[in-house]
């Protein structure tokens, strides 16, 4: 017991774990950006962050083929093995989450006229949500704290009714407004995105409690819209 | 279950070589001992067919039960026991004679002469340790012409020969080559279906593979044991999980 023996095999799983850490830390700043590009209505911030992508999609290739390396060389067992599986489960979430990004920031790049403040603000308190709870996930898995997955498990729910809220309120306006306001058929395609987002964060805050306990738990959807 | 140690406690002369190991064989199943050198795995193997009698001074307390049966009771005849329970060893040790009177050795020694009756328990051992293909034509030959891993073959067929309950296997792959142990590890999960294996083994993944049960020993002490699949997922001690992810040699 006295001597740790597997050094380098040691130092490549904390390289594997860093890796999508970091990942997490860019999709972050992406799901972020594009939001603050969206509501501050800045194009070139929003071409910025659609650019910021392909940094996420190449360290996604990099966790893969490290895992598969490490798989063919070192035969991972118990918790190493679980470092290496929810390396791939892990980093597609956060690989999605930096999609979603995309396609905020690519919104936020098309979208010509000022947005209506109301939506704005409806649209506003959900990104916030989405950014906390990947925030939370990303922390989560760093710091190997089953506590904060659980919280951010808590957090779906929240999540689901600000989403609902959101949907609805958005929708209304849309019929209203009609033809005059494009924009905020844009942001309900926003709302899913960011949706889609906790719904990654949630993921990812699963798979970190499976990294620790060996127990797999999964939160079911019930979606109402 | 049909081998059981309760409370086990061994002694060479003032060392203590095992501690209070109570531990279950299912019927059928492969069971894996695994541990660092020293740890006792191997001794704790040798007293499941009593082979630990044959060294001086050895004391053991604690019982160990074959079907119920206290192996260590005064009236166990030790010749019917390790037919019951047979032995495969770490290096191939086949007798210097040819491959047929190794198979028949042991039914010889049992008294049996009838030809026919030998012929076709040495066809069946053989074709059950997987080797018959390959030594049909040469039955007559030497078995110390053969390759490393089919010595080992035939020693599990000169053990099945006897048609024991239970095989012990200490290491039986440490000293052949891949293929060889790729051979004897698809015959251990084939003869489970008749057998029940307690494998001693130091290769971590032959023992993923191969078990049904892995127990881990260290020290002398059984640390942990439980079905193959949780401990080679969700060991509960970390003891368990340093070693067999490699944490310490």
């Amino acid at each position: 017991m006295e001597r740790q023996t597997r050094q380098e095999y040691i130092h490549d799983l904390e390289v594997v774990q860093e890796l999508v850490a970091t990942m997490g830390d860019k999709a972050l700043t992406n799901v972020e950006q594009s939001m603050k590009a969206l509501l501050e209505d800045d194009a070139v911030l929003a071409k910025k962050v659609m650019k910021a992508d392909d940094a996420i999609d190449d360290m996604i290739i990099d966790v893969e083929d490290k895992c598969i390396l490490l798989i063919a060389k070192q035969q991972p067992i118990a918790h190493d093995l679980r470092v290496i599986a929810t390396g791939f489960k892990i980093s597609t979430d956060i690989e999605r989450i930096g999609d979603h990004a995309f396609d905020i920031a690519k919104t936020a790049a098309s979208v010509k006229e000022p947005l209506n403040p109301d939506c704005k603000r409806w649209i506003e308190e959900l990104g916030n949500c989405a950014a906390s709870m990947v925030r939370r996930a990303v922390k989560a898995y760093r710091d190997r704290s089953v506590q904060e997955a659980d919280e951010v498990r808590k957090m779906d729910k929240q999540m689901d009714d600000v989403f609902e809220h959101t949907f609805y309120a958005l929708s209304d306006f849309v019929t209203k407004e009609g033809a005059r306001q494009k924009g905020a058929t844009q942001l309900l395609f926003i709302a899913r995105f960011l949706e889609r987002i906790g719904d990654h964060a949630v993921n990812i805050a699963e798979w970190v409690i499976y990294l620790e306990t060996a127990e797999r738990i999964h939160q079911k959807k019930n979606r109402l819209i | 279950m049909k081998m059981q140690a309760q409370h086990l406690n061994l002694y060479y002369g003032t060392h203590q070589a095992l501690f209070d190991v109570s531990l279950e064989v299912p019927e059928n199943k492969v069971v894996a001992l695994i541990g660092p050198s020293g740890c006792g795995k191997s001794t704790f193997l040798r007293t499941l067919n009593r082979m630990n009698d044959l060294i001086d001074g050895v004391q053991i307390d604690g019982k160990i039960t074959l079907d119920d049966r206290d192996i260590y009771d005064k009236d166990v005849d030790l010749v019917n026991l390790r037919k019951r329970v047979g032995m495969v060893f770490q290096r191939p040790n086949p007798f210097p004679m040819s491959i047929y009177d190794n198979v028949a050795y042991g039914c010889r020694v049992h008294g049996l002469t009838d030809k026919k009756r030998l012929d076709e328990i040495v066809e069946k051992s053989l074709r059950g340790a997987a080797l018959w293909d390959e030594v049909k034509d040469r039955l007559d030959a030497s078995a110390m012409g053969m390759s490393g891993g089919q010595q080992q073959r035939l020693c599990i067929a000169r053990v099945m020969a006897v048609e024991p309950e239970v095989v012990l296997m200490d290491e039986p792959c440490s000293a052949l080559d891949p293929i060889s142990t790729m051979k004897i590890e698809e015959l251990v999960q084939e003869i489970k279906k008749e057998y029940t294996i307690v494998m001693v083994t130091h290769n971590m993944q032959q023992a993923a593979r191969v078990s049904d049960y892995t127990a881990f020993f260290l020290n002398g002490k059984l640390i942990e044991h439980d079905t193959t699949d949780v401990i080679f997922t969700k060991p509960h001690d970390k003891k368990t999980e340093d070693y067999i992810t490699g944490r310490f040699g």
